[in-house]
């Protein structure tokens, strides 16, 4: 196992300072290219401006030019202890489907909020959203101290109200810490501006975070997603979502519900004799049951809810809204049917988290609801607490994804 | 898992998923390092096979051990090559001698890209670009939609999350598939050793100099380097402070180039 990678989600309200934040830490840290740095400097000194760090992730013009990032960009720096992964995130309340396409592949998180101008709607949204991602590991930074006089009062004022928010979206901190992106201060360098600070600066908080490991322990869960027929031999290929699989053991497709035995697990030209979570892999099976995409390869025990009704929050992604009864694509591994929502128990506002309203019948952009799905094809689910793989979805409505949701009790 | 076979299954994911939602697609083969990679990775997906075809955009100015890498290759493993000219523009002589670098990437590079694309109607394309490679790639979505005039609407990009991808296109569009995007330069030859992949001698150094990146010959210059082994171009890069691509002469020209030209349906 490979320890040494992780991918870090950099979130916060406009303007608070996620893109000065990643731009000084890969100066600090000497792994950005020095023409990379020049180009920069060429690109702020035609525009009359000083060293913008922020202008080394917001590479569209037309970023640079109205200095928001628009789109989520990723990036990769490395400490004495591992590789990163560094995603940026747009903080504006229009671009959350580049937000939430940025921190669905984060296995941590940091939230930055503005010491001076404080918690805001979008620090708020964000960490919502952390949570529903079902992202766990997260740092707080307090950014621009040097706005407030580096000031502990500000600090501690602000870490309790954001603290409130956070138990409130089931979600704990393991630092808080005060910095300064654009000066440097508890970066990579312990502060000399901030003496009543005791934790970690900002790099050392990144090497607590633990990778998220492949499901193993539990049941095996594969999803069929193609079956090829090159050279006359049938082979399911998929990539295992929990569990393991093995030669000569018993597995039950569902929904169809139709047993067989494995004969072969294939990569390529390699023969193996099992194959565990996060490996693409094919099978050969011993009757030919006539298997399609979607159906899932599950283990005996253990089995999971085949059903065509379920509860899930959904968080409303697309500029157009949503009613209940209108049909659309849902999809969830490689299952996909055609659903629709029939109830809405309660739309909830993602940043102050009040209830909007329990008596709707239309979700709109940025809202969360909680509902009952009703799909026209039995899928596969799973509590999304128990295997994340199966236990979430996509709804496509046209030709985008316009929602994603998790499967509640 | 190691690091390089967590990033193997995802790529693979991902090309089975084109394979599955676009029946009518083809790949770009450059001849180069990610390029190749990807070729290797697409038979790995299918068992041995390359179940679509591969497209070389030729300008005529490329490497002549690029085109020997090229034959080589094409016959070994069995693949159904598409060659993609744009005789139109090298007969209206468009040529780096004469013209600028952005005018003959596009005329030679994407409007070749286009011209096969309407003759064969594929669906969708994968690419070997990857996000460390330039701040613009950085921004890509693993499937990315262009329109009818090739044009990438950058600043509104389909929502990608938990292995959900585009899977639906209009009539006239088509979708690029990057399945590199979350690799870097070192896990590209970290891998090329790991699987013992054929890679150009163009990437070994010689005289003290070596290429880094492969491009059009009249606008790639080499590095300076003494990295003439696989293991020798993994240790150069564990330090290197150069930019991949600081050889490539277009990317430099000016400021956003690189935006511009994949706006209009650069690769």
């Amino acid at each position: 196992m490979d320890k040494n990678y992780l991918k870090l989600v950099i979130v916060g309200h406009v303007d608070h300072g996620k893109s000065t934040l990643i731009g000084r830490l890969l100066v600090d840290t000497g792994v950005m290219p020095q023409s990379k740095i020049d180009e920069v400097k060429t690109v702020c000194e035609s525009l009359g401006r000083t060293f913008e760090f922020a202008y080394l992730m917001d590479y569209m013009e037309e970023e640079r030019e109205k200095k928001i990032t628009i789109d989520t960009a990723q990036i990769f720096f490395k400490t004495a202890l591992r590789d990163y992964v560094i995603i940026d995130a747009p903080g504006h309340k229009e671009f959350l489907k580049n937000m939430i396409t940025g921190s669905a592949q984060a296995e941590g998180a940091v939230l930055i909020v503005d010491a001076k101008e404080g918690v805001k709607e979008q620090t708020k949204r964000h960490a919502y959203i952390l949570s529903l991602l079902g992202l766990k590991q997260i740092v707080i930074l307090i950014n621009k101290m040097d706005l407030v006089g580096y000031k502990q009062e500000r600090f501690e004022e602000i870490k309790k109200e954001l603290l409130v928010h956070l138990t409130a979206v089931n979600l704990t901190p393991a630092y808080i810490i005060p910095i300064s992106a654009s000066d440097g201060d508890n970066i990579a360098n312990k502060s000399q501006h901030l003496p009543w600070y005791n934790g970690p600066t900002f790099l050392a908080a990144l090497d607590s975070f633990k990778p998220t490991l492949a499901s193993q322990i539990l049941p095996l869960r594969l999803p069929i997603q193609d079956i090829y027929n090159f050279g006359g031999q049938t082979i399911l290929a998929g990539q295992i979502e929990s569990g393991t699989i093995k030669t000569n053991q018993e597995v039950v497709f569902l929904p169809i519900n139709k047993k067989t035995v494995v004969l072969s697990v294939k990569k390529w030209n390699q023969e193996l004799t099992e194959a565990a979570a996060g490996h693409n892999i094919g099978i050969t099976t011993k009757d030919d049951l006539k298997i399609q995409r979607g159906q899932v390869a599950c283990g005996l025990e253990h089995l999971p809810q085949v059903t065509s009704e379920f509860n899930a929050k959904v968080f409303w992604m697309s500029s157009e809204g949503i009613k209940t009864e209108e049909k659309f694509i849902l999809k969830c591994a490689t299952q996909e049917t055609e659903a629709k929502i029939t109830k809405i128990n309660k739309i909830i506002n993602s940043s102050s988290l009040e209830t909007i309203t329990n008596q709707s019948d239309e979700i709109k952009e940025t809202e969360v609801a909680e509902v009952v799905i009703t799909t026209t094809n039995p899928i596969v689910i799973e509590d999304y607490n128990y295997i994340q793989e199966l236990g979430r979805f996509v709804i496509i409505k046209g030709e985008d994804i316009a929602a994603g949701g998790i499967v509640i009790k | 898992m190691e690091h390089l076979d967590q990033l193997e299954n995802k790529s693979i994911y991902i090309i089975r998923e084109a394979y599955y939602q676009y029946k009518n697609i083809a790949m770009l083969w450059s001849i180069g390092k990610d390029s190749t990679s990807l070729l290797w990775l697409v038979r790995k997906a299918f068992f041995g096979k390359v179940p679509f075809p591969v497209m070389h955009i030729d300008t005529t100015y490329k490497f002549p051990e690029m085109y020997t890498f090229r034959d080589k290759y094409a016959k070994e493993w069995g693949l159904d090559l598409i060659i993609s000219k744009n005789k139109d523009a090298i007969k209206r002589g468009i040529g780096y001698a004469t013209h600028d670098a952005f005018t003959c990437a596009h005329e030679l590079k994407t409007v070749a890209l286009q011209q096969t694309m309407a003759k064969y109607g594929f669906k969708a394309l994968l690419l070997g670009i990857r996000r460390d490679e330039h701040g613009i790639r950085a921004k890509e979505r693993v499937f990315s939609p262009r329109s009818q005039d090739f044009k990438w609407n950058y600043q509104d990009q389909p929502a990608e999350l938990w292995d959900q991808y585009k899977s639906k296109v209009l009539e006239e569009n088509h979708v690029r598939v990057h399945p590199l995007l979350h690799w870097t330069e070192l896990d590209i030859w970290k891998y090329v050793k790991r699987e013992n992949l054929p890679v150009n001698p163009l990437y070994f150094a010689k005289n003290g100099l070596r290429y880094r990146s492969l491009g059009c010959k009249p606008i790639t210059n080499p590095m300076k380097s003494e990295a003439n082994t696989v293991d020798k171009i993994i240790e150069e890069l564990a330090t290197t402070k150069e930019a991949e691509r600081s050889g490539r002469a277009m990317d430099k020209e000016q400021m956003y180039t690189m935006q511009k030209l994949r706006s209009l349906g650069y690769m």
